[in-house]
């Protein structure tokens, strides 16, 4: 793991971010570390389970049967701890030789941390591994939507906090459209302008009226809830039968694909929008990235004035690059009644809007990493599902509690620093 | 992030001094009209009459008039009046005097329930407002009402003291535990610049499952019962009823008060909101002058977040003594913004914004009782007043008031255009 070369890399590492650029020792990284390391050491070893943790692989529906993995449940925790520690010890030697612990170190670290974590949690049960991670997709597939559509609306330099507004709205209007037309298609049609036109109020009025965009996301966020809250009982519940039945998507098997272990059943056993979902998440990366568009996008949310000068039209640009991360949303949003639940309830999205936010920031405002985060804590609580059916020894409370927690101390800094597009959440005034 | 300046923004452009001095009469009606007030109730105007359209396009009397609209249009007016002026008299009454009750004692109960109701919006608003006039978003109200209760409320069940004592100690440990709360916020943002929206939001749910597992198997839970709830308050510090038993009007009515008299003191009288002030003006200049902004940044979370400790302690010691649950704060943190936005940041609007939505919470009620008009349309009303008091020049051009600033209209076509034309 420590097979980096230490006289060379110094100077070069530095000098591709900014030349002069004096790098600050930032312990926060190390310290999270070793926090963990510490209780990863006092969980799977002090108060290690005795046992054999059974981590099956296969379903009974799958081509290829892999067997089941049996774990010893001290010695597989013993084994990570050490591990943890090694990789916290790589991060000191980074730090105190003035590097940057990079990304992919605390990656790994986390992921085998949770591993670590499941073992110690499944001594003497099973777990049913691709049950776990399915269910992980399906929890983070609204939250992915929501997190791309808050890339795009952040990177243009307005601040999303509407993105639970627009979830609900979406989820609305496709239960509605679907039922009334009995076409899921259409009802996907609906939710995206139903996104679209809660994306347009938050656009207009923090870009023609220069109305703080943090308040109009809160204020439109209630002001949704009120209106669907209102409609659902006014006109959608006294006639449940024809508005609120929507057909669902039916789920599609990729061939070949689906019969991969392991994550043919979990990526490609599923419904229409999750491969919507897949493509929209290569798209807007690309689009960001590597087209005109995303260069002027990008351009905007970082340094408006700048974009003005070179003739890139500031309010335009951001107000159709909202309404578009409306659209996205609204997608997200129709997850909820066409892809998973099949009928509106009140309120249902339940603070999946506030966590797309939290993906994206933690994410980094960078489409691929918010789309990581998002299934990070889409794995958190449906861990917690899991481990309530089989006996979890930690509450499921804290399970839950876990992708608010990490959020907390992404913005703190302790993960990497996280640092928003710079004109993020500020009115363009032209003088 | 410069919160308070949002709602008043103004696109208008100072003119030069007019040359003919416009008569006195003239100018006071300029001044009536370009205020901050009369946006303020226009806005309320506006989104009463919205909400107005919602009630009327949803209600099945009207649905059945417009479909023979044609053959007898009057019928159709006639049902839009009777669903729209129902729904907002229900509202009325249900909110300050009900006409049907035969005493005076009676018709005036709703109005002490829109008091009781008032009075968590108008703590928690004062919380979100003060964290406005620093330059903070707090929308935490939630996280630290829950946190609040949790602690106030475990000294109000749990401990014994005699009467009077025990409530003092139970409001002291609850605002403690808000700002706590608080707090936390405020220390993230000055040690790691982590921004207060995220971490507010983000403290709120951690606040509710921990709360949550506290009355599921915690110290909160009530010995013996699986319902995640906690025991009931005890006698001693139960708030005292001000108008006897038959209202349910309570002395956290006056704790609202002294804290509106508290904030306004704080704000504009002491040394300590000068900084506050200073800071939410421009935090460059205060630093400048020599005041530290990160420490103002801390003890304004603080602050924020204890006067919505209060207005969780509030509901466990005055308007929910049966004991709480996780969903104790039902909306009041985020009402709170609403409110304090509506308040214009100032203690004293915040007071009143904070007795008109109470209003709207007590009305909607007996709206949705007596009319069956679903208590969301309050939401709605609620959360248009404050998007169209954010937007003074959206008001003003549907109600085509001057902007403030420009000339009058007389004046319209001036010479520097004629001058230019040529």
């Amino acid at each position: 793991m420590s097979t980096v070369a230490p006289a060379v890399q110094p100077v070069s590492s530095t000098a591709d971010d900014r030349p002069d650029f004096k790098i600050v020792k930032s312990w926060k990284s190390p310290i999270a570390l070793a926090i963990f390391t510490v209780v990863a050491f006092a969980l799977f070893v002090a108060f290690g389970r005795e046992g054999v943790s059974t981590m099956r692989l296969s379903t009974s529906s799958d081509l290829i049967q892999l067997p089941d993995l049996l774990l010893p449940t001290r010695l597989t925790g013993i084994v990570i701890s050490v591990l943890l520690l090694v990789i916290t010890g790589v991060s000191v030697w980074l730090v105190q030789s003035r590097r940057q612990v990079p990304i992919w170190l605390i990656s790994v670290y986390a992921v085998l941390f949770l591993i670590g974590f499941l073992v110690w949690a499944a001594a003497g049960e099973s777990i049913p591994v691709p049950g776990l991670l399915f269910g992980s997709l399906s929890l983070a597939v609204p939250l992915i939507f929501g997190a791309l559509g808050g890339v795009i609306s952040e990177r243009v330099g307005v601040v999303n906090i509407a993105i639970e507004g627009q979830l609900l709205a979406g989820a609305f209007t496709s239960a509605m459209v679907a039922s009334l037309t009995n076409q899921p298609i259409l009802g996907l049609v609906a939710a995206m302008f139903a996104g679209v036109l809660v994306s347009m109020v938050l656009a207009s009025f923090s870009i023609k009226y220069f109305v703080d965009q943090v308040i109009v996301g809160v204020v439109l966020n209630v002001l949704v809830i009120g209106v669907t809250g209102f409609l659902y009982s006014q006109v959608m519940a006294p006639n449940a039968a024809l508005l609120n039945q929507p057909p669902r998507f039916e789920r599609i098997n990729i061939p070949l694909l689906s019969e991969i272990p392991i994550i043919g059943p979990v990526l490609f056993r599923q419904t229409l929008i999750v491969y919507i979902m897949y493509v929209a998440v290569a798209l807007v990366y690309y689009g960001i990235f590597h087209t005109r568009w995303g260069l002027r996008l990008r351009s905007v949310g970082e340094h408006p004035q700048a974009a003005d000068t070179v003739g890139i039209n500031v309010g335009r640009t951001r107000f159709w690059n909202v309404s578009l991360a409306g659209a996205i949303v609204g997608l997200g949003g129709a997850y909820f009644t066409l892809g998973s639940v099949g009928a509106f309830g009140k309120e249902m999205t339940a603070g999946a809007g506030f966590i797309a936010l939290a993906a994206v920031i933690f994410g980094r405002w960078d489409p691929i990493r918010a789309t990581l985060a998002a299934l990070l804590f889409g794995f958190a609580s449906n861990l917690q599902n899991v481990l309530s059916v089989i006996g979890s020894p930690v509450p499921s409370e804290f399970m839950l509690m876990l992708p608010y927690l990490i959020t907390i101390a992404a913005v703190a800094g302790f993960v990497g620093t996280s640092r928003g597009p710079a004109a993020s959440g500020k009115p363009y005034i032209k003088s | 992030m410069s919160a308070t300046q949002g709602p008043t923004t103004e696109s208008g452009t100072p003119s030069s001094p007019a040359p003919e001095q416009p008569s006195r009469w003239n100018q006071a009606f300029r001044e009536i009209t370009t205020g901050n007030a009369i946006i303020s109730v226009l806005a309320v105007v506006l989104a009463l009459f919205v909400g107005g359209i919602m009630i009327a396009f949803t209600n099945e009397g009207v649905q059945e008039a417009a479909g023979y609209f044609f053959s007898r249009p009057g019928d159709l007016l006639r049902e839009v009046w009777y669903s729209v002026s129902g729904a907002y008299s229900a509202l009325f009454q249900g909110s300050v005097y009900n006409f049907r009750r035969p005493s005076f004692a009676a018709g005036i109960k709703p109005l002490t329930e829109t008091l009781t109701f008032a009075t968590p919006l108008i703590m928690a608003g004062l919380g979100v407002a003060l964290g406005f006039r620093v330059g903070m978003f707090n929308i935490g109200g939630r996280g630290q009402m829950l946190i609040a209760a949790a602690l106030g409320g475990w000294v109000g069940f749990a401990v014994d003291l005699p009467y009077g004592l025990h409530m003092v100690a139970a409001l002291v440990a609850g605002v403690l535990g808000g700002a706590l709360w608080g707090g936390i916020v405020g220390l993230l943002k000055a040690r790691t610049g982590a921004h207060e929206v995220i971490t507010t939001i983000m403290l709120n749910y951690v606040a509710f499952y921990l709360v949550s597992y506290l009355l599921r198997e915690g110290f909160l839970k009530t010995p013996g019962s699986n319902n995640p709830k906690s025991p009931a308050t005890k006698v001693t510090a139960v708030f005292p009823d001000l108008l006897g038993s038959t209202y349910s009007l309570h002395f956290g009515f006056i704790l609202a008060i002294a804290a509106t008299v508290f904030t306004w003191w704080l704000l504009s009288r002491s040394n300590l909101g000068f900084q506050f002030r200073a800071v939410g003006l421009n935090p460059h200049a205060a630093r400048v002058a020599g005041i530290s902004v990160k420490r103002i940044y801390v003890y304004a979370m603080l602050f924020s977040g204890g006067l919505i400790g209060l207005a969780g302690i509030n509901q466990v010691l005055g308007t929910t003594t049966s004991g709480f649950g996780a969903g104790l704060d039902s909306g009041i943190g985020f009402d709170a913004i609403t409110v304090a936005l509506l308040g214009r940041s100032k203690p004293w609007g915040v007071f009143a914004a904070g007795i008109l939505f109470g209003a709207f919470k007590a009305g909607g009620f007996s709206m949705q009782a007596a009319e069956g008009v679903p208590i969301d349309i309050v939401l709605v009303v609620q959360s248009l007043i404050v998007l169209f008091i954010a937007a003074p020049p959206l008001v003003r051009a549907i109600f085509r008031l001057p902007a403030p600033g420009s000339a009058p209209r007389r004046a319209l076509p001036n010479v520097s255009q004629e001058v230019a034309a040529q």
